[in-house]
């Protein structure tokens, strides 16, 4: 990684964890470039011809295994739109965790468009990690626009851990599930918003196999004057079961729009949905002064734990 | 140790206002047992409330350690040394017990030091100390996991209202344990416990009874226990309808 600077390292932990070049396969790209690749023997990345992006081809049978595609900008200005697709074979259990962290010191906007496309072969497992980050004072603003599409064939299973913790001002995130017989889809997305942020979160589930389901839990906090909103649709087409709950937590002058929404196409489809916005309550805080904090300390302790 | 003098509390009630504490006069010794007890309504959390700062009395003034502490914050009193386990304890989602004990001891507690305070209010700690403070928990158990966050807290006054409530008869025998050993331990410590069993007011050095917002009684467990017990306070509590 000796192509990347100080400000870069610094997104690249932030977004992947990642202190040093990560074992097994990976694709960093940095301000538009590639900044360093790694194919393994089972997992194959290759670049896309006809438009920016990569291919990750994951072998039948590949366990334990796993794929780092952090995506990092430092330059103010840049705007990119990049399509990656994972092609996962048979019986496969990985690791993939992608992630996109923006600095943006100047006057320019800077925006990153992720196409993400998952084709997860027959009782494979994935547990995919994707977390957004912006850092930087500059006046241009830090955007995120990111495509996921997961096709999961019978039996298999994928997990989805999204969060956006701080400095994106504007996000829409896009993400369409079509799941056949006995697969099974979780998504737990973390999400908080301060200052004049923007932040859409749209997921739209196909349940389309008999025994396939879908657990998608939204947590989110709108602080300042951050404004989210949570589109959450299922759709089932089988007999399956799906769960949707978004669960957020308001502040200052924050807003939230919740919308649930679930269609039941067989008889046979159970489907929920749980939605709670509220302010933290005050009793929480109240126990927690009890207990030596001050109101800031409290609320700080609250969301962490509810965020976490 | 505590002083309150002639503490009211006026809880604006749509419109009217409703005088739940009357005038409260008490001076409670340092290192008692004081049990506070009474009918229900009587003003009994209410007065644990005013005590911890999370309401503001109307009138009058506290006192704790000579100090004037009426105009404090519940978090300058918590510093000071209240501790306060709620009669309703709160849930939190994400937080787990162990981050509620590691936030009540004011530092990072090793687990098995967290586990200590569990097993000390009677929950096998290794099952717990991982759960999330949420709805999963029963009653019985929050209840108990609360009095653990204030046996965490190095309190000089401790104020538990109605610890029994909801607690099997197993882990009753717990609490009693918990409370004698309070009382004899080389630490000094206050303890005010708010209680109608007749098992915690037996290990009282003195009883309070509260009803219609005043104090009616005040004495000893040999003198108040046995008044408690028969006809004369059963009859008075029930209040007159006019
Ligand atoms: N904030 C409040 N506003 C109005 N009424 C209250 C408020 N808090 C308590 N009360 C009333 O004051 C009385 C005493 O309540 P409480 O202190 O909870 O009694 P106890 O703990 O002795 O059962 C009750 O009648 C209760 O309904
Ligand atoms: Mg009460």
């Amino acid at each position: 990684m000796a192509k990347l600077d100080a400000v870069q390292l610094r997104l690249l932990r932030e977004v992947a964890d990642l202190h040093e070049v990560p074992e097994g396969a990976y694709n960093i790209r940095a301000n538009g470039e590639a900044a360093g690749r790694n194919s393994t023997a089972n997992i194959e990345i290759t670049s896309k011809t006809d438009v920016s992006g990569i291919d990750i081809r994951i072998k039948d049978g590949t366990k334990n295994e796993s794929v780092h595609i952090p995506v990092v900008m430092s330059e103010s200005g840049l705007k990119e739109m990049v399509y990656n697709d994972f092609y996962v074979g048979k019986d496969c259990d990985v690791v993939i965790v992608a992630g996109c962290g923006i600095d943006n010191c100047g006057s320019h906007d800077s925006e990153h468009d992720g196409i993400h496309r998952f084709f997860i072969g027959r009782n494979s497992r994935v547990k995919y990690v994707e977390k957004h980050y912006g850092s930087g004072n500059g006046t241009g603003k830090r955007i995120l626009d990111p495509q996921t599409e997961v096709y999961m064939d019978e039996g298999s299973y994928m997990e989805m851990e999204m969060v956006q913790i701080k400095g994106v001002d504007s996000t829409r995130r896009t993400t369409i599930a079509a799941l056949k017989d006995n697969a099974k889809l979780v998504v737990r997305e973390r999400l908080m918003t301060h200052g004049e942020q923007t932040a859409e979160s749209i997921y739209k589930v196909d349940l389309n196999g008999e025994g396939s389901s879908a657990d998608v839990v939204s947590r989110s906090v709108a602080r300042d004057s951050s404004f989210q909103k949570l589109d959450l649709c299922v759709n089932g087409n089988a007999a399956c079961s799906g769960h949707t709950e978004c669960d957020s937590i308001i502040m200052d002058n924050g807003r939230i729009l919740a919308v649930p929404s679930l269609e039941a196409n067989s008889v046979d489809a159970a489907l929920v949905h749980e939605a709670a916005i509220g302010k933290i309550a005050g009793e929480q805080l109240i126990k927690l002064m009890t207990l030596g904090l001050t109101e800031a300390e409290a609320e700080e302790q609250i969301i962490n734990g509810f965020l976490k | 140790m505590l002083k309150l003098q002639n503490i009211s509390f006026v809880a604006p009630d749509g419109g009217k206002a409703a005088e739940i504490i009357r005038g409260i006069d008490l001076d409670i010794p340092s290192d008692k047992f004081v049990v506070i007890t009474g009918p229900n309504g009587g003003g009994k959390s209410t007065l644990a409330k005013l005590i911890a700062g999370i309401e503001k009395p109307t009138g009058g003034r506290l006192f704790y350690e000579d100090e004037d502490i009426t105009e404090l914050s519940i978090t300058e009193r918590a510093r000071k040394g209240i501790g306060f386990a709620f009669q309703q304890p709160v849930r939190f989602k994400g937080l787990t017990v162990l981050d509620l004990l590691r936030i009540a001891a004011g530092r990072k507690l090793s687990v098995s030091e967290a586990c200590e305070y569990l097993s000390e209010v009677g929950l096998c700690a290794k099952d717990y100390i991982k759960r999330e403070v949420n709805a999963s928990l029963s009653g019985g158990e929050l209840k108990r996991i609360e009095i653990a966050t204030v046996l965490a807290r190095d309190v000089k006054l401790a104020v538990f209202d109605e610890p029994e409530a909801g607690i099997d008869l197993w882990s009753f025998n717990n609490l009693i344990r918990i409370f004698e050993k309070m009382r004899v331990t080389e630490k000094k410590r206050t303890v005010i416990v708010i209680s109608h069993q007749e098992r915690i007011l037996n290990i009282a050095d003195e009883i309070i009874v509260l009803s219609d917002g005043q104090v009616i009684d005040q004495g000893s467990k040999e003198r108040v226990l046995p008044e408690i017990m028969g006809a004369k306070f059963t009859a008075d509590i029930c209040p007159k309808m006019e």
